[in-house]
């Protein structure tokens, strides 16, 4: 992909052909095309592309009269193919591929958006795929609940319109709501959850709201402002990445809370036996963990860090209380 | 080395898709150039370009053209080889573009890229660039991703879509030991952000889910392509949702809550009465009892269970659970 930029690097002689018969139809469907821009579109370095153009040059087959099929030129940094025989078109789309595409699209499909371009891309794409798209329908991903998808309804007319929201949004770790404005930036849909991006005008700073978590909310009729150097999330490196000043929390989990591991991204997992783990996950705000470490009882232990080992047990001395 | 292999695959692509009648291997030989003299070195390496081209996708067809003819030989036909005409708009290309960065998983990532190469080559437009911060280019401001950690989900994938049953090894929720479990798998399906397979349980003789990062251990294919028949009309989005489903909440509970506290519970409430000293009276329905008391654990010294006694006994077991 374009985003790795382009560095040298082993391409396996499977890869590399796949490249060329795709290389070769996209210029011959461009006429002419600059050895910059088509270098961009396969994500190689101008080098590795004149390369691959001057092995297709040379193919030559030698019976029953020699002859070579491929004919094209880059002079002057513009690419041109003037005979290029069999492989003028691509390559037919692989059962793996037609289906990357269409599980993919399938998903965008269940975010309203108002825009009929994803419907009309999946028929192309089931079209083009034939045969290939069937096992496509044997992946499947849900996407949130309706409730959700009506508020991703609202946040996609307010980015088209360009306009703020106001919300009502439940805080789980801290069991309170707020209210807030907040100019939308972008949807994510990650993981099967849905999650706006925006800059929110009570913190002054760009936050995510998992729309299963907002309560309430409506279209401003008031434009939005984005400051200059809001910067969006790099979801390719995890939504939730750990930082070098969050807390390390220590936990010693049963079997039967095995499942903490699962949902939650920990640093490090060691089995202790007997289907016992231990645990370490960083996270800027503890109180998440308190409520988790309470509701897991005599199946979690709170090693470290000490102040919350305290916080946990003066919690549930102070709930136990209440019933003496 | 590698080189002369690319170049020597694809003049038996240009040269398999530019011929009519099949071409034995002795013709193909006299043709290409690089294969070696000698009759059984020449064998294997023709063994194993047939293997890679196929591997690739490339439709290889053996036949023999006349009845009498001692060996087989191959061709290419052209509409099994092209990709069918498909013209792309520019806001399809836009959400093409999305679609192709949505996986971030060993298994489908490639996949993804080599269509969305593929279909450059037939001439679709250059989608707007992900990282460029243009507003205006980007369609309606969806960034779409999934992930596939586990490492189960490559073998499946290819188990589902090669239908091929599986074994493997499996740790339900609880238990400390795996079972090994032999899977007629229908589907793969991500729900709620957690992926699942759905299938038919050879051992149970019956539909069974499992949850993918509960599967440790390699998965092994356990029978030939095309061996695994899905059911007509099988959803295996349903078979999973039926399997997450959550219970009704069929019973009452009657709570003590601290006013302006228990936040997510009040979501659930029915009837809410001031009970002094700061504390609300809130009745809400629920589905089962350890669940339900885990959940209410969770809130600490901010709430109290007056009724049902079994709810009451299960959270105050919890807590002191924390304490043990």
């Amino acid at each position: 992909m374009s985003r790795a930029g382009p560095s040298p690097r082993i391409v396996t002689s499977a890869e590399r052909l796949r490249r060329l018969l795709a290389l070769v139809p996209y210029v011959v469907s461009r006429r002419v095309v600059g050895l910059s821009e088509t270098a961009a579109a396969f994500g190689m370095t101008e080098r590795e592309l004149i390369d691959d153009l001057n092995l297709a040059w040379c193919v030559e087959l030698k019976a029953p009269d020699p002859y070579c099929p491929i004919d094209l030129s880059y002079e002057g940094g513009e690419i041109t193919v003037s005979q290029a025989e069999s492989i003028a078109r691509p390559l037919r789309l692989a059962a793996d591929e037609a289906s990357a595409l269409l599980v993919a699209l399938r998903m965008l499909a269940e975010v309203p958006s108002g825009d009929s371009a994803v419907a009309r891309l999946i028929a192309k794409i089931e079209g083009a795929a034939g045969a290939s798209a069937a096992a496509s329908s044997q992946v499947a991903i849900q996407v949130d609940s309706q409730n959700v998808g009506d508020m991703a309804a609202k946040i996609t007319a307010a980015l088209a319109a360009g306009k703020r929201l106001h919300l009502r949004h439940y805080n789980w770790s801290r069991d309170e709501a707020t209210e807030r404005d907040v100019d939308p930036m972008r949807l994510l849909v990650v993981e099967g959850r849905t999650y706006l991006e925006g800059w929110c005008r009570r913190a002054e700073g760009v936050r995510m709201f998992r729309l299963d978590r907002v309560l309430d909310l409506q279209v401003l009729d008031v434009p939005r402002e984005v400051p200059e150097d809001a910067e969006e999330r790099d979801v390719d490196a995890g939504l939730f990445r750990p930082s070098e000043s969050d807390e390390r929390v220590e936990l010693e989990l049963s079997a039967v809370a095995r499942w903490v591991a699962e949902d939650y991204p920990c640093e490090s997992v060691t089995e202790l036996g007997e289907g016992r783990l231990r645990v370490v996950l960083r996270t800027p705000d503890t109180r998440w963990v308190r409520r988790l470490a309470l509701r897991l009882g005599e199946d979690a232990r709170v090693v470290a860090p000490e102040p919350l080992v305290a916080e946990v047990r003066a919690a549930a001395a102070a709930a136990l209380a209440l019933y003496a | 080395m590698s080189k002369r292999r690319t170049e020597r695959l694809l003049s038996i692509v240009v040269l398999l898709l530019s011929t009519r009648r099949y071409l034995t291997a002795e013709e193909i030989r006299a043709a290409v150039s690089g294969y070696p003299e000698q009759y059984d070195a020449f064998k294997r390496m023709f063994e194993r370009d047939k293997e890679e081209l196929r591997e690739l996708g490339i439709p290889l067809e053996t036949g023999l053209n006349n009845p009498f003819d001692e060996e087989p030989g191959y061709r290419i036909k052209k509409q099994d080889y092209e990709l069918p005409e498909i013209r792309l708009e520019a806001d399809e290309a836009a959400v093409l573009g999305i679609a192709s960065r949505v996986w971030q998983s060993a298994a489908l990532e490639g996949a993804a890229a080599g269509a969305l190469l593929k279909l450059k080559a037939a001439g679709a437009p250059e989608p707007p660039d992900g990282d460029d911060d243009g507003d205006d280019k980007r369609w309606p401001g969806i960034e779409p991703r999934l992930s596939t950690q586990e490492p189960a989900f490559g073998p499946l994938w290819e188990a589902v879509r090669d239908r091929r049953p599986v074994t493997f090894s499996h740790t339900a929720p609880g238990r400390s030991g795996a079972i090994r479990r032999e899977l007629e798998p229908w589907g793969v399906v991500n729900w709620k952000g957690r992926w699942y397979v759905a299938g038919h349980d050879r051992a149970r003789d019956a539909p069974r889910v499992f949850r993918l990062s509960r599967i440790t251990g390699p998965v092994k294919m356990a029978g030939p392509a095309g061996s695994v028949t899905v059911p007509p009309g099988t959803d295996v989005r349903e078979l999973v949702k039926d399997w997450n489903v959550s219970p009704a909440r069929d019973h009452t509970a009657v709570l003590r809550v601290r006013a302006g506290a228990g936040f997510g519970l009040r979501r659930w409430a029915g009837e809410v009465t001031p009970d002094g000293d700061g504390w609300d009276r809130v009745t809400v329905s629920f589905a089962d009892v350890p669940w339900y008391a885990d959940y209410l654990a969770s809130f600490g010294p901010d709430v109290m269970v007056l009724e049902p006694p079994d709810l009451r006994e299960a959270v105050i077991s919890r807590l002191k659970g924390v304490l043990a």
